[in-house]
């Protein structure tokens, strides 16, 4: 282990060149998130992950974002476990009726100011499971969304760049106040 | 083929004296209302589904003697509505009581306004105290009920409650066309997309009596290893992590990310979604995949075996998997457990080997067993694999032969049975097709065999050895939820 640790002194570290925040996500959240919010949740972001019917495919790109290449902690986000200490939920699937309680618990226990994400094209609109009794549809049918991350699922640095909107500063008229 | 109840009673019977694993067991009401039983013979690799009339909505009980059988007859009894006649547990199951339907596979009933309670089986003892975990979790992970029975630190029972993420998946794909089925299937459980996809194919492809090309066939089981590869790294490191023993999750995590990016320069996508359609693959591999892959191997062959060694040479990571979680063998027999679960307790079976779908009857490879049945056994059953599949993915890119990737399918009428070894174990698909169209459709998770033993497994561990024993299953929500 000590050889390794060493190495880890002495390589080039595997973190890549951070993206640049996505163009969308700043249009999206400039309609929908206050300055005050903004102002107050500032540039480091609790996030709390909630399942809410995916094929968990999401999840293992969101797994991704934590590795040393895509590196999410350097930009001040991070998991955290408990949705009371959360800032931010980011939500996935199509949420099923069996998830739309604990969906709206996980909510609720959140405390305010607070951000939904809704990742992956399930999440969007319900995606494929569109139409199941099982299936309540899009995250926003039950709490209300702030930001959409696309895909199927997203890549890990389309997840990144969604994320990282989140922390770029609230647009020009506001910041001179 | 349809039998009589005395056959059935038969092969009841030989399932659970052991003379024949239980693979499947599902209903049916789209034509005439029915169970199905697929049931194999774990040497020979035969497997055959058997089918019984259920005019009056009842069946004889499988899980009455076969215990294995009892939560896909309670899905049975929840999702289509015949009841398994003298069941030791009437219990719903997938149906949580949030739906506005009661039976959505069957007869579609308005569900009732008022749901009982869902109960617990008992627990006695002095001092006992039960924790509820779920469904939403304390990670980045799926969602689940489980409600733990424990003595102080002991655990002296688990009881499960799944179904959060069902999404009605087999009704979304009654009435589909296949295009539109395959997708569905694709997204049982993301992290066997590969499989799931190879699975549908194959059963698609017996009820067409097609055969897919050569070419597609070896890209298949490329897809298949890759997939294999990036989950099993994921899961040591995981299971590592769940130690507290971070910096092999950190190693591991990297050399997952440099197999997915292989995978998507090589087929267009990380995680190979959509890329196996029945009658072949969608896509061949890119000019630059072999290269991209054979960069991916050589991160990992050089880094693999320090991680290893680590891992085997660490004592205090080795204090929390050796000897934890232990799956006794006879019980990984009777359940007829899929994938690195039955193969840590002395099950020698893997689909690949024992159902040989082309081309793994023509490459060279060996199925590791190990009969500890413990955390460590499922981890080194994980690193064993993971050479072979090293192995594997070598043999298939230097023989890729040429030719077309897909034929077009002949979409009849028919009943198909198909299966793939994902890396969490080997996945059952049946399908039948009407006029080119998806009547019934039943796909099962090798976590419905899985899931069970997790129960048993963490009997007489302490509470915080459970995400480590979780972890070594890892099996999936999703699939098993559908």
């Amino acid at each position: 282990m000590r050889r390794m640790l060493f190495e880890g002194l002495t390589r080039r570290p595997l973190t890549e060149a951070p993206p640049a925040p996505d163009e969308t996500a700043l249009a999206e959240l400039a309609t929908r998130v206050e300055d005050a919010a903004r102002r107050r949740l500032g540039r480091s972001l609790a996030i709390r992950e909630v399942d809410a019917g995916s094929c968990n495919g999401c999840e293992l790109e969101i797994h991704a974002i934590n590795n040393a290449i895509y590196d999410l902690e350097r930009f001040g986000l991070r998991f955290v476990a408990s949705p009371r200490h959360a800032d931010v939920l980011l939500v996935t699937g199509p949420v099923t009726k069996n998830m739309r309680q604990a969906l709206e618990r996980t909510y609720n226990a959140a405390p305010d100011p607070k951000w939904v994400v809704a990742l992956g094209d399930c999440a969007a609109d319900g995606g494929i499971f569109s139409g199941s009794y099982a299936v309540v549809g899009g995250v926003s049918q039950v709490v209300p969304v702030d930001l959409h991350i696309r895909g199927c699922p997203p890549a890990p640095a389309d997840i990144l760049k969604g994320l990282i909107s989140l922390l770029e500063p609230a647009p020009e008229k506001s910041r001179h106040r | 083929m349809v039998v009589s109840a005395e056959a059935w009673r038969h092969a009841t019977g030989a399932i659970a004296a052991g003379r024949a694993t239980l693979l499947g067991l599902w209903g049916d009401t789209a034509d005439a209302p029915s169970v199905h039983m697929a049931i194999g013979d774990d040497e020979s690799g035969d497997a055959m589904v058997i089918s019984l009339l259920c005019s009056d909505g009842t069946f004889p009980s499988v899980g009455a003697v076969h215990p294995p059988a009892i939560r896909p007859e309670r899905a049975i009894a929840s999702l289509c509505g015949l009841v398994p006649l003298s069941a030791p547990d009437a219990r719903p199951w997938i149906d949580l009581g949030f739906w506005d339907v009661a039976h959505p596979l069957g007869a579609r009933t308005p569900a009732p306004a008022a749901q009982a309670g869902y109960t617990f089986l008992p627990v006695e003892g002095e001092d006992l105290h039960q924790i509820p975990v779920g469904p939403v979790h304390a990670g980045i992970i799926e969602p689940g009920h489980f409600r733990f029975t424990a003595a102080g630190e002991t655990i002296v029972r688990l009881e499960q409650r799944l179904g959060y993420v069902h999404k009605g998946i087999e009704s979304l794909m009654a009435g589909a066309a296949i295009e539109q089925a395959a997708r569905l299937a694709a997204r049982c459980s993301g992290d066997s997309t590969v499989a799931y996809g190879m699975a549908f194919a194959h059963a698609v492809e017996a009820a067409c009596n097609t055969q897919a090309p050569p070419r597609a066939r070896y890209l298949r089981a490329l897809m298949a290893e890759l997939e294999r590869l990036a989950n099993h790294l994921g899961d040591i490191g995981a299971v590592c992590n769940d130690a507290s023993f971070s910096i092999i999750h950190a190693h591991c995590a990297v050399l997952r990310e440099h197999v997915l990016r292989a995978a998507a320069d090589s087929f267009g996508h990380r995680l190979m979604m959509d890329r196996v359609i029945p009658g072949g693959v969608a896509r061949d591999l890119a000019h630059a995949g072999a290269a991209r892959i054979g960069e991916a191997l050589a991160h990992i062959r050089g880094r693999l075996p320090q991680l290893v060694a680590l891992y085997d040479n660490t004592a205090s990571l080795q204090d929390r998997t050796v000897g934890t979680g232990t799956v006794r063998a006879e019980l990984a027999r009777r359940f007829g457990a899929p994938g690195f679960v039955g193969r840590a307790s002395g099950r020698n079976f893997d689909a690949r080997k024992a159902r040989p779908y082309p081309p793994y009857d023509a490459l060279e490879f060996t199925v590791p067993v190990l009969t500890e049945g413990d955390v460590n056994a499922r981890v080194w059953i994980r690193i064993r694999e993971i050479e072979q599949s090293l192995a594997l993915v070598e043999q298939i890119t230097g023989r890729l032969p040429a030719g077309p990737i897909a034929v077009a399918l002949a979409g009849g009428t028919g009943e198909g049975l198909g299966f793939a070894e994902g890396f969490r174990g080997d996945v059952l698909v049946w399908v039948r097709l009407d006029g080119g169209k998806i009547a019934r459709c039943h796909l099962r998770d090798p976590s419905w065999f899985q899931w069970p033993l997790l129960e048993a497994a963490i009997e007489g561990n302490i509470v915080a050895d459970f995400p480590l024993c979780n972890k070594s299953f890892n099996c999936s929500y999703a699939g098993h939820d559908l």
